[in-house]
């Protein structure tokens, strides 16, 4: 209200407000594309600042000669005006030195473009899909899968507490890559087109349901680099980041082999015992990263769209349902199948529903274990 | 019979209808070139208002407005109806206009084709912004709304996005098909194809790219209708289809479509150049050879908007240079139009001042162009915001700033009056400022590493997008302003001479101001 | 309208249904361009030929890729992750797949190759890709791809990714199903 009063200086004090109070990390700085920290991606940069300099110089002599005639062949200073109107010469001229300063970019464009597609196996091949709304890899050698979903909080995009430092820019699983080694990557994607970009590697390819393109990069540097999904993929497109943490290979190493050690663990917990409210605690981190975009927190969905789950009659009332729907997807609905989920995560989120929002007193209460999951995998005949 | 010729012969000295009908029924070239013209000025603001939501919620990063849903079907709205709404009927009513009077013709060809041309668009926009309302919420797959994301997965109301695309599309093409028949056979004699004024050639061409290419957007939908309710694969792999079949086909469309939206544009700003430098525009043949060559360019370069696409090399190569030999014909023209205004005798009304900061300004978009023609660093660019700078830079102040030049230098011979100068003048800086405010940040952003499409971003992009942002309702704004200018004008004004400008060549100079609502119905002798 | 004005009417009213016909056309058009030239990474299927059959071949591994598309719970394996081949023979090499539902089933694999210029050197005799698979609930097989790398193979090349998708098109098939032997082997 106070800015009322500032009349026509209120939004200027808006701006200059915003510029005070601005999140960290905001940056008047960040004018150009990174040099990246790959051979392909310095060649990049440096092809790019090639085609800069030379539109810039480009630019220079021509607006120059345009200026100067707005300047001096104003009808006040040039009360006659020439009466020329062609010049075959100058014509020509000015038709071929653009085509030789065009081969002259083409050709260093053309060679960078030719090492890009230099593509051959990786000692490290990882296969990326993407998924609405997240990524997931797959590392073929090794056989170690995840899964990367966007780490920051809803109460900071929605302005409820302050933006951290890597405010959209972080995972809760990074990608570990060894320094000095070729990495391949087989980029696909599970629904809609999305694109995986790295611009420290240079790296941009479209992941095509159905189709698999390739990608390598060799880091040389260890460090945390990030990325970002660059094709329209519906409402989350702007929410699922890529995080990929290049390290010496022991400490690559290191990961791998605990990365098996819980696909293992996994296994092992699959068959232990669990409490109910074990299984309603690890179910609502599941929901919360898997479900909360359609069925919301609430658990009420959005009318007309996702159904509600609380109150729902097959969550409360239909445990077999409730598991087929988790594994199968509704087909002609927009319900994923979500059987890529491990068996220790569908118990717990299936529970977790049947538990929360008032459904435990409400239905038949009976919650679902990992082995539960399992059986229905099982053969039926 | 002699009772009949009679009446009709008096109707004539008449005048147009009364009432409202006569909108609805006319058949005059003059009518249906104001009935464009006001649709997409009116296009042009609702699509202006959904850029200003847009732009409020990227003020500042988090969600604050909207949410990513709505976000979505903002940004497909705004390029829909800039695209197809705002830029094409503008375009297409200034045709109707000008070129008949350009060429010493009555009218156009095909008059009551014409009529139905115009009227079938609002009807077709009407459906599109119904979309809103409808559940599930409007088309949100982008303005070039790639499958699988717009057919598996889209909105109920994609079928009726379908159905406006085609009417749309039909309007275009019959649209193109009058002017090709009018220019080709009703100019006067003496009007040879060499010496037609530069904006009849721009036309000429635009309409043969119409004709090319709107019925391979009407493809492109009708596949999507197929695979969405006849249970066909044109775009599904689970069928032995391939979503990129649909980008070829797409893009095949879709860049002779932003070639179509310049072209005229580059006959309006030659035109504008020639009179108010006082010199006869440089290299006539050499405009029109330029103008050929990069028309049928425009066909083989599809697929520079794919190289993420996962291409072969050979196919990328080919494309990169292809894309980067159109530079040479646009930079003849770009050369050209300042050989004219050099040692020329130049004033600077609105309509000059528009047309030289196309010159500049297009030009720089054209330099963004030819840096996102070069593969491997658009493999950094494609899908980021510098994608997003490049192609405001040669719409906004290329194609609508020529729009708004013609506006002004063409209104006194449509309405008798002349507009306020000094308010023009305004509008032009208020809007030069505005439009380079706006977007030249987004070039930053874009190289920094902002994709498009994100109703939300990392803080490193926070500052330039809060100047894009004011700069974005700066030049909205700006644009109230001329629908002010253009409204006062049409109600009065100090009155305009035949001739209007002093440098003013062309047939349509030599009829009174306002045109009379029938023009040339003898033809003029030419010298 | 005068006679000329009618010609170019009649011409450019042809002119229209032919770009929207040539729009339909690019469709065909893209698998012919593609077929001829070899790129894009599909693979047709080919008959038995002698002549590619060579003593002298390179060695080249083969990766096999497996992915789902959304909707399909089906289990979906390369029973080998990499295949070390020599080029100018004939190998089989098998994947695994399981309907893990509760209901029939028929899935479509969809197969892509890269690099893209090798495609037009692989030579597939029999292949899962080429039918439809039909699976009863629980049920497990082991499907095969009988392939070849011809000799022809740019040098360059050391290492050829196969990978498939499959999409659940329960509710769109109506076409005859591949049979296949119900002994698991994995």
């Amino acid at each position: 209200m106070l800015l009322k009063y500032l009349g026509k200086f209120q939004y200027l004090s808006i701006a200059a407000l915003m510029l005070i109070a601005n999140p960290i990390k905001a940056d008047w700085f960040a004018l150009n594309m990174t040099r990246g920290i790959t051979d392909i991606s310095n060649e990049v940069f440096e092809l790019h600042m090639l085609i800069f300099w030379i539109c810039v110089a480009i630019g220079v002599v021509v607006f120059a000669v345009m200026f100067y005639s707005m300047y001096a062949h104003t009808k006040k200073k040039n009360p006659v005006a020439a009466t020329f109107h062609e010049n075959t010469k100058v014509e020509i001229a000015w038709t071929i030195i653009p085509f030789l300063i065009l081969i002259a970019m083409a050709i260093p464009a053309s060679k960078t473009l030719v090492k890009i597609y230099d593509d051959e196996a990786g000692d490290v091949n990882i296969q990326v899909t993407g998924y609405q709304w997240k990524w997931q890899y797959n590392y073929l050698e090794d056989d170690i899968s995840f899964f990367a979903n966007l780490s920051t909080d809803a109460d900071e995009i929605y302005n409820l507490v302050p933006k951290g430092e890597n405010y959209l820019q972080e995972v809760d699983e990074m990608v570990l890559i060894p320094v000095g080694k070729k990495i391949r990557f087989l980029i696909t994607a599970n629904d809609v087109i999305h694109s995986w970009w790295m611009p420290d590697f240079a790296i941009k390819q479209d992941a095509i349901p159905g189709f698999v393109n390739t990608a390598w990069t060799k880091v040389d540097v260890p460090g945390i680099y990030r990325g970002k999904c660059t094709e329209l993929c519906g409402k989350n497109h702007g929410f699922m980041p890529i995080v990929v943490k290049a390290v010496e290979q022991d400490e690559y190493d290191q990961w791998v082999s605990e990365k098996k050690n819980v696909a293992m663990k996994l296994a092992e917990l699959t068959t232990k015992e669990w409490t109910t409210q074990e299984l309603v605690d690890r179910g609502e981190d599941v929901y919360a990263l898997n479900c909360v975009a359609c069925h919301q927190t609430n658990g009420q969905g959005i009318s007309g769209i996702f159904p509600a789950l609380a109150g729902s009659d097959i969550v409360l009332n239909n445990k077999e349902k409730n598991i087929e729907i988790l594994m199968e997807g509704v087909q002609g609905a927009a319900m994923n199948s979500f059987s890529y989920l491990s068996e220790v995560e569908l118990a717990a989120v299936i529970t977790y529903t049947r538990q929360e929002w008032g459904n435990a007193e409400n239905g038949d209460g009976e919650i679902v274990i990992p082995k539960d999951i399992v059986d229905y995998k099982q053969p039926k005949i | 019979m002699s009772a009949v010729i009679e009446n009709h012969h008096e109707d004539h000295h008449h005048g147009p209808a009364k009432g409202l009908t006569r909108w609805l029924y006319t058949t005059n070239h003059k009518d249906i070139g104001t009935l464009y013209l006001w649709f997409s000025f009116a296009m042009f603001l609702i699509g202006g208002a959904m850029a200003m939501v847009i732009r409020a919620e990227l003020f500042q990063p988090g969600m604050q407005i909207v949410e990513p849903e709505f976000y979505n079907q903002m940004i497909t709205l705004h390029g829909l109806i800039m695209i197809f709404g705002g830029v094409m009927p503008a375009f297409v009513g200034l045709a109707n206009w000008l070129v008949p009077m350009m060429i010493g013709a009555p009218d156009m060809a095909l008059p009551r084709m014409n009529n139905l041309s115009f009227w079938i668009l609002p009807f077709a926009f009407f459906i599109l912004l119904s979309s809103l309302f409808m559940e599930g919420g409007a088309p949100n797959f982008g303005w070039t709304f790639y499958a699988p994301l717009s057919t598996t997965y889209a909105p109920p109301s994609v079928t009726f996005f379908i159905f406006s695309v085609h009417i749309m599309g039909a309007s275009s093409i019959m649209g193109a098909i009058n002017v090709v028949v009018t220019i080709m056979n009703m100019r006067a004699p003496g009007v040879g194809l060499m010496k037609m004024p530069l904006f009849v050639w721009s036309w000429l061409i635009t309409a043969y790219l119409l004709i090319a290419v709107m019925p391979v957007l009407a493809g492109a939908v009708t596949m999507m209708l197929m695979d969405i309710h006849f249970g066909t694969s044109f775009f599904n792999a689970a069928g032995g289809g391939d979503p990129v079949l649909f980008q070829h086909i797409f893009w095949f469309f879709g860049h002779p479509e932003v070639y179509i939206m310049i072209l005229p544009a580059f006959g309006i700003v030659s035109h504008i150049i020639e009179t108010f430098s006082r010199k006869q525009l440089f290299g006539y043949s050499s405009m029109v050879w330029a103008m050929l060559s990069i028309a049928i360019l425009s066909f083989v370069v599809w697929a520079h908007h794919m190289f993420t696409v996962g291409l072969p090399l050979a196919a990328e190569l080919f494309f990169m240079w292809a894309t980067m030999l159109i530079a040479v014909p646009t930079g003849v023209k770009v050369f050209n139009w300042i050989a004219t205004m050099f040692r020329g005798s130049i004033t600077f009304e609105t309509p000059m001042l528009f047309a030289c900061a196309f010159v500049v300004l297009f030009t720089l978009g054209g330099f963004s162009g030819l840096m996102l023609a070069i593969t491997p660093a658009d493999f950094q660019y494609h899908d980021t915001y510098f994608v997003v700078a490049h192609f405001h830079y040669v719409l906004v102040p290329g194609a609508i700033f020529s729009i708004m030049a013609a506006v002004y230098y063409w209104i006194p011979k449509w309405c008798g009056n002349m507009y306020d100068e000094r308010l023009g003048k305004l509008h032009f800086w208020l809007s030069f400022i505005g439009v380079n405010v706006t977007f030249f940040p987004q070039h930053f952003i874009g190289l920094a590493g902002m994709p498009r499409r994100y109703p939300d971003y990392a803080l490193q992009f926070a500052d330039w997008n809060m100047v894009s942002t004011v700069g974005a309702f700066l030049f909205g704004v700006s644009q109230l302003l001329f629908l002010f200018i253009v409204v006062k004008t049409v109600m009065g004004g100090k009155k305009a001479t035949d001739q209007v400008w002093e440098g003013a060549r062309g047939l349509e100079w030599t009829v009174a101001s306002p045109a009379p609502y029938h023009t040339f119905t003898t033809p003029p002798k030419i010298d | 309208m005068n006679p000329d004005a009618k010609k170019t009417l009649r011409k450019l009213l042809i002119a229209v249904p032919l770009m929207f016909a040539f729009g339909f056309a690019l469709v065909p058009l893209y698998d012919v361009f593609c077929e001829v030239t070899g790129i894009n990474g599909k693979v047709f299927q080919s008959d038995y030929e002698d002549e590619l059959l060579t003593d002298d071949g390179r060695p080249l591994a083969i990766q096999f890729i497996s992915t789902n598309n959304e909707n399909m719970p089906w289990v979906f394996e390369p029973s080998e992750k990499v295949m070390k081949i020599s080029t100018g023979e004939y190998y089989t090499a098998t994947f695994y797949v399981k309907n893990t539902t509760n209901k029939k089933m028929v899935a479509q694999a969809v197969p892509s190759v890269a690099p893209s210029n090798a495609a037009a050197h692989l030579k597939k005799l029999e292949c899962f890709c080429f039918e439809q698979q039909e699976l009863m609930p629980g049920e497990e097989a082991l499907l095969p791809v009988k392939l070849l790398v011809s000799n022809e193979l740019p040098k360059n090349i050391k290492n050829i990714i196969m990978s498939y998708t499959i999409f659940d098109i329960t509710d769109y098939s109506d076409e005859p199903m591949a049979g296949h032997e119900m002994n698991m082997e994995h």
